[in-house]
């Protein structure tokens, strides 16, 4: 009886390996030359979800640092290195290319990236190329061939089946643990050489935020503003408070247009989603669009004076107070 | 002088609370509010600009869908549009036409039509896919700038200030381009009761993705739409010390 089960079992296992080793998924590292991006982490789990062997492309003008951490996560097989100046700036005119050129040569069944501003710009283009229609910030992955992800700012579900042969994704880092970077020790080979140089487009320049503050998509705390803070110096009452939490501070698109933050700080449909243990919201009304970039963060804090904002119908704990007298109290008591 | 194509879709509009169907297959559409998705109007509103700046010569606005996306052209055309192009995807075909299908006509239209520049809004806000913009770029092989909010004009060349992640990025790209818009790009005007009338006389075009050889078969299988989790009604709590103790019962502080 046992040794039948035993059988079965084993049966079962080679059973799941064989439809396993069928899928092999390639991961688009994103990095910028010097460290990788916490969101392939979450990219490396939603491949592990998808099973399979696992392959990391690293490209970039610089991928050494980054592809030999990178090498150091448990369950990657193997990480290809692009390392050329043609890769300046991390255009999809350049990239797109090459994951091509890495796909004719290994026929990956998933290409995965994060849904973040890299991703999201670089993958289509990629499936464009494949004739292949991907699919968006997936929050879920049901089977090799079946997702999950959001439609109409969040307020609705949708699970699809992908029927091309090439399944083409970007996943929410919110919605995958991060995978970490030790445990394994994959090997290193060079991806497919060519000449990735687009002369369509050329990288001049970045100006990044510079903040001491953690990332605000990986933060486990967030203090976010909106128009209620009237003004740009009045965000000094968030920023004191961001500090005592060790919180990333974020926005609502109001505070944006209003211009009291700098425009990679809105959290929303079309800003950043977010998902923290913490999320305070100041002086925020609720609208959809915000809602749709916060509304899965474990416990939501609101502090609004209107008693009727649609921000304390998905809060846990709100507070009906004016800001500017609630918000320093908080700060000095904790 | 540049000719441009603006790509436009008609979608429930922005304000609307939107409703699951109860058999699971989608979103409820029929005697909802429509409107033209925001960020098109972005996309509009910036090629008119080209178009008053005497950087174009001609905006053509592009919608896929049903009938109804006609009046989406309309208000396209009363923004100051050119002339339009209507796609006619019949209502339930067009339920289930995906960006890679827009991208290929929005790529034929474009050769056809001669443009130098295409540009789209940057998301529907009802798929949130993100994807037109760039997948027009891949099929036509231009260079695509995505998330713009500013372009600057050059010599067969634009100068495109791009939302990233960690702020803001520059690029130069060739034209002919494909340009996807973000919501800082600019303020869309309003359509003005006088140049409503006047865009009821200009031309519209009506084809079919047939005619365009382009084949819509859906290439995702939508299984079933469903509402989100509705979150646990939370409390409204009397004052600072109160939340505090609860931000440390749960662990926060």
């Amino acid at each position: 009886m046992f040794a039948t089960y035993c059988r079965t079992l084993k049966t079962n296992v080679n059973f799941v390996s064989i439809l396993q080793r069928l899928e092999s998924t390639l991961v688009i590292a994103e990095h910028n030359n010097e460290a990788v991006s916490p969101i392939t982490q979450n990219a490396l789990t939603a491949a592990k979800k998808i099973g399979g062997d696992i392959t990391v492309l690293v490209a970039g003008t610089k991928c050494g640092p980054v592809s030999e951490k990178i090498s150091k996560a448990k369950d990657v097989a193997r990480v290809l290195v692009a390392e050329s100046d043609a890769f300046k700036g991390f255009t999809p005119e350049s990239l797109a290319p090459l994951i091509i050129a890495t796909q004719k040569q290994h026929n990956f069944s998933h290409i995965v990236a994060g849904a973040s501003a890299f991703g999201k710009a670089l993958l289509p283009r990629v499936a464009a190329s494949l004739d292949i229609s991907p699919a968006s910030d997936i929050i879920g992955i049901t089977s090799a061939d079946t997702f999950v992800r959001t439609i109409y700012a969040g307020n609705a579900i949708q699970t699809l089946k992908i029927k091309d042969a090439i399944k083409i994704i970007s996943i929410r880092g919110t919605s995958f643990e991060p995978a970490a970077l030790e445990g394994g020790s994959a090997k290193i080979e060079q991806a497919p050489a060519g000449d990735y140089k687009s002369t369509l487009i050329e990288f001049v320049s970045q100006e990044l935020a510079k903040s001491d503050r953690p990332e605000l998509t990986s933060a486990k705390a967030i203090v976010s503003g909106g128009r209620g803070l009237k003004s740009a110096d009045n965000f000094k009452l968030l920023y004191d408070l961001a500090d005592k939490l060790n919180a990333a501070v974020g926005a609502s698109r109001a505070a944006v247009d209003a211009g009291y933050v700098a425009n990679d700080l809105q959290i929303g449909q079309t800003g950043k989603i977010v998902a923290p243990n913490l999320y305070i919201a100041v002086g925020i009304s609720g609208a959809i669009q915000h809602l749709a970039g916060m509304k899965d963060s474990k416990t939501i804090v609101a502090i609004n004076k209107d008693p009727d904002a649609p921000i304390f119908q998905v809060a846990d704990y709100g507070l009906v107070q004016d800001l500017f007298k609630a918000v320093p109290e908080l700060t000095g008591k904790l | 002088m540049a000719r441009v194509l603006v790509g436009i879709k008609r979608v429930i509009d922005y304000a609307v609370k939107i409703r699951v169907k109860s058999d699971k297959s989608g979103v409820v559409v029929d005697g909802v509010k429509h409107s033209m998705n925001p960020f098109d109007e972005i996309a509009i509103e910036e090629a008119v600009r080209m178009k008053e700046k005497k950087l174009a010569k001609e905006v053509i606005a592009v919608s896929c869908g049903p009938t109804a996306s006609q009046e989406t052209i309309r208000t396209a055309l009363a923004m100051g549009a050119d002339k339009g192009i209507h796609v006619e995807i019949s209502g339930n075909e067009a339920e289930f036409l995906q960006p890679i299908h827009v991208s290929k006509i929005l790529a034929k239209l474009a050769q056809d039509e001669k443009v130098d520049l295409i540009i789209v809004g940057k998301q529907a806000i009802d798929d949130d896919c993100n994807q037109t913009a760039q997948m027009t770029g891949g099929v036509l092989g231009w260079p695509t700038a995505t998330f713009c909010s500013k372009i600057e004009h050059g010599q067969n060349e634009l100068t495109v200030t791009r939302e990233i992640d960690g702020g803001l990025e520059v690029v130069k790209v060739k034209t002919p381009a494909v340009l996807s818009a973000d919501l800082r790009l600019n303020e869309p005007r309003y359509a003005t009761l006088p140049n409503i009338m006047k865009a009821k006389k200009k031309p519209v075009k009506k084809i079919s993705p047939k005619d365009l050889g382009i084949d819509i078969t859906p290439r995702i299988q939508i299984i079933s739409v469903e509402d989100p989790p509705v979150r646990q009604a939370g409390s409204i709590l009397p004052d600072v010390d109160t939340l505090i103790s609860k931000l440390k019962e749960g662990g926060h502080l």
